[in-house]
């Protein structure tokens, strides 16, 4: 990889590292004694592995001129393995967290193997380590592609996906000593905070830059998706992240709001993290590899517009039916959840427009586990959206809120929706990517698929057994007009339930894990020279002025 | 690039613009949409013009309905104390004693209680009430401050060993660690605590150290635990002669706890649960005592 990039771009990438490697260590010395410190010593020593990484490249020949004539894919590459690493590792502590609900002594008396430490461990690992890196991955591929246009240059979509990577350490070992800022989906303190706007912020560059560049007179739809995921959530993080740390050398921050302000800003982000990062972007894998997997245009390009439109806007809104009948004004949840009632339009309509994208191809999905992926992946998308503008009715919500329910419904979402769109994706795209005729197997594509949906299935049924019930001993009065079960009766009714869910993610791990393997034994077989499968690795363009050598 | 080439499946035209290979199709945008979307906006703004919607800088369009969420719930928990008043209202007023002569009373006291005990006590004395390791069996009849309902809810309100003002404070003294007793003294008090009650299993207990352990307990232990080892509910010291035991009545435990000491702890619920949850809670833990073991 390293002897992909020109003399000059070496000497950036190191001088980077160095630069970030010395940052490391100022954090390890003024922060001793405090986690901030054990941090400084991970992103030394990160820093120091990429360094290494671009010094034992650094006398290789410089390459061929002709490489900025085709698409640079190298970071593609990288950020799928890694998308899978995590996903293996996610789901792992998945299935842990879940076993220890249904059995509390799996923490082996450690104190980061805690409940709530785990948890966070988890949702990280899987929501940015997995989903992220294949968002990351994957808009690469379909920026360049849809756009004819070559990445900008050649550095900055190493220091977005590596620089990202390290965020995403530095969020999870945080998590296992301690360090958390007690914001879901949020946890990562200050100083990883504001690395990651930086990071952000060359991401968004790569691709105005490239869009630019662009040889297409129109902008394709999944670049829709993937801007808006990159900007808006630049803008929630950056605004739900503002705070005052209590110095430079602690960890501990203090958010700049309090009561329910503080709550209000943490549910706009976190709901509209499921819009932007959990939704938009992976509607721009769906609107690239369902076709292009299909081989049938788009069913409608008004659909798209009216879908986007709708999605970007209502979903602003929808934030605060995450706190219905709470403190917060009402006012402020009746348009949290009118807004969500009208989003359920648009959100079916994309569902709808994938669906119908596949008409004259359902003998594919058919036969072919790749497409089926995206298929349920569709699929499961129109059912979480459905259930989440209906618990989002407060009514609904008076049931739902606080139970397993939620949990259940987040899963349909992440796993049937998110994981599956991204198997898919990453299957159609790793024989284009490393030259290959096919997947390694298409039988373990088809094991993993039934594991998958099975895992799904098994889960999402388990919490909804399990949330209703939960809700209904909650309310449930008996005749002297006392709340009739306790907490814990609650929690023992669970108990079957909780070992059905961990089975079912136990089945969605071992799919992933069938997965991995699948795409490294595809990697590690010989390429053919034929294999580009119908995707281009070059634009079909003449090679013109505007693709300017290494910058 | 062919602008608006029919697509063989489905018969539409495509928009004529194509990426990477991908086209799409310039269907209509289905009515079925369209009226859905028309209904869903149609029925907010109905919601908005019956319920609290919109802000108006600093107040908000209040609803034609002029619902408001804080008035309905404290209606709602007016309305439900209300119908309670039926028995709670005789709950306050009567004495324990009537109370517990009151079979349909104590069955309203026995359901709100069990959710009372187990949503707050059961942490440490266990769902059952048979309590655990270093937390008292509530069924056992060995009361450490008193059995009755009185004592009971006194105990509640203040705690022991809390932060109360009136807290109960009691506390067993290290005879070993603090070099009260030598090591043979506590193993021959062990001794002699272990005939007591009766409970000693295995190897017969050394009548030479039952002995001499007499005599160390008549010097350091009667002060608390009376002559008889009955113990006092005046201090909260546990009677030895009885079966139960909190730290456990092995010859192991009983060593550590004369050895090291013992300083139980139990917060005061008083601010947490009102008088007549208390009272409620004193009088289901009293009627644990008659069921059966």
């Amino acid at each position: 990889m390293v002897a992909g990039l020109s003399r000059g771009d070496r000497q950036v990438a190191l001088a980077i590292s160095i630069l970030i490697a010395l940052c490391g260590l100022a954090l390890a010395a003024v922060g001793r004694g405090d986690p901030i410190g054990t941090h400084g010593f991970i992103i030394l020593l990160y820093a120091l592995g990429v360094s290494f990484f671009v010094i034992a490249g650094y006398y290789a020949p410089e390459p061929d001129i002709s490489r900025l004539l085709r698409y640079y894919d190298d970071p593609t590459k990288v950020g799928i393995v890694l998308a899978m690493a995590w996903a293996v590792f996610g789901l792992t502590f998945g299935v842990w967290v879940a076993a220890l609900l249904a059995w509390p002594d799996l923490t082996f008396d450690a104190g980061w193997a805690s409940f709530g430490r785990i948890r966070p461990v988890h949702t990280t690992s899987v929501i940015f380590g997995f989903g992220g890196n294949a968002l990351i991955a994957t808009s690469f591929h379909v920026l360049q592609r849809t756009s004819r246009a070559r990445l900008p240059e050649q550095i900055s979509p190493w220091f977005v996906l590596l620089g990202y990577n390290l965020f995403c350490i530095i969020a999870v070992s945080g998590y296992f000593i301690g360090v958390t800022q007690s914001k879901e989906y949020a946890e990562p303190e200050w100083y990883a905070d504001i690395f990651l706007v930086v990071v952000w912020v060359v991401y968004f560059l790569i691709y105005i830059r490239t869009l630019q560049r662009r040889k297409e007179p129109h902008i394709y739809v999944a670049n829709w998706y993937y801007m808006a995921f990159i900007l808006v959530v630049a803008v929630l993080h950056i605004v739900n992240n503002l705070a005052v740390p209590v110095s430079f050398g602690h960890a501990k921050s203090y958010s700049l709001f309090s009561g329910v302000q503080d709550a209000m800003t943490q549910w706009w982000y976190g709901h509209n993290a499921v819009a932007f990062f959990l939704t938009a972007g992976f509607l721009g894998m769906m609107y690239y590899y369902l076709p292009k997997r299909a081989g049938r245009p788009i069913f409608s390009y008004r659909l798209s517009i009216i879908s986007f439109w709708g999605i970007t806007f209502m979903y602003m809104w929808a934030g605060s039916h995450h706190l219905h009948y709470t403190a917060l004004p009402q006012w402020v949840q009746t348009l949290g959840m009118t807004f969500s009632i009208v989003l359920l339009v648009p959100s079916w309509a994309s569902a709808g427009n994938a669906l119908a994208t596949l008409n004259g191809a359902w003998h594919k999905v058919r036969d072919d586990a790749t497409l089926r992926f995206m298929m349920v992946a569709a699929v499961f998308y129109g059912l979480s959206t459905f259930e989440g503008s209906f618990m989002a009715i407060r009514a609904v919500n008076s049931l739902s809120h606080y139970t397993d329910w939620t949990v259940g419904h987040v899963h349909a979402g992440a796993l049937g929706w998110v994981a599956m769109i991204s198997f898919g994706s990453i299957y159609a795209l790793v024989p284009w990517m490393w030259k290959r005729e096919r997947m390694y197997s298409s039988k373990l594509i088809e094991w993993h698929f039934w594991l998958a949906l099975a895992g799904t299935v098994v889960y999402v049924f388990a919490m909804w057994n399990s949330g209703i019930i939960q809700g209904l001993m909650w309310r449930t009065y008996n005749e002297s007009g006392t709340l009739a079960y306790s907490f814990v009766d609650s929690l023992v009714a669970m108990h079957p339930y909780y070992i059905a869910r961990t089975f079912g993610g136990l089945l969605f791990l071992i799919g992933a894990i069938l997965g991995s393997y699948n795409i490294w034994m595809t990697i590690r077989q010989p390429g053919t020279a034929l294999a580009s499968q119908g995707e281009a690795d070059e634009p079909h363009l003449a090679p013109q002025p505007a693709l300017q050598a290494g910058e | 690039m062919e602008l608006g080439k029919r697509d063989p499946v489905t018969g539409r035209t495509t928009t004529g613009h194509e990426w990477n290979g991908i086209e799409e199709l310039d269907s209509p945008v289905p009515r079925v949409v369209l009226f859905f979307l028309a209904v869903t906006i149609l029925f907010s703004i109905g919601y908005w013009v019956l319920m609290p919607a919109w802000p108006l800088g600093w107040t908000y369009t209040k609803g034609v309905l002029g619902i408001d969420q804080r008035e309905i719930v404290t209606r709602e928990v007016a309305d439900a104390a209300t119908a309670r008043a039926g028995w709670t209202d005789r709950v306050a007023t009567l004495d324990y004693a009537a109370i517990e002569a009151d079979p349909a009373l104590m069955q309203s006291v026995r359901e709100t209680g069990r959710t009372l005990f187990v949503d707050n006590c059961a942490a440490c004395h266990g769902v059952d009430a048979k309590g655990g390791p270093g937390f008292p069996d509530l069924k056992a009849k060995s009361w450490l401050w008193g059995g009755t309902p009185e004592a009971i809810a006194e105990t509640i309100r203040v705690g022991i060993n809390s932060t109360h003002g009136d807290t109960r404070v009691s506390q067993m003294m290290a005879f070993g660690k603090e070099g009260i007793l030598d090591r043979e003294q506590v193993t021959n008090v062990v001794a002699y605590v272990r005939s007591l009650s009766g409970t000693a299993t295995g190897a017969p207990l050394d009548a030479d150290r039952v002995k001499a352990g007499q005599e160390v307990f008549a010097a350091n232990c009667v002060a608390c635990h009376g002559e008889a080892g009955k113990g006092n509910a005046e201090l909260g010291a546990p009677d030895l002669t009885d079966q139960a035991w909190i730290y456990g009545g092995d010859a192991q435990s009983i060593y550590s706890t004369v050895y090291g000491g013992r300083q139980g702890h139990m917060p005061h619920w008083g601010e947490r649960l009102s008088p007549i949850d208390t009272k409620i809670l004193a009088l289901y833990v009293h009627s644990l005592e008659g069921e059966a073991k």
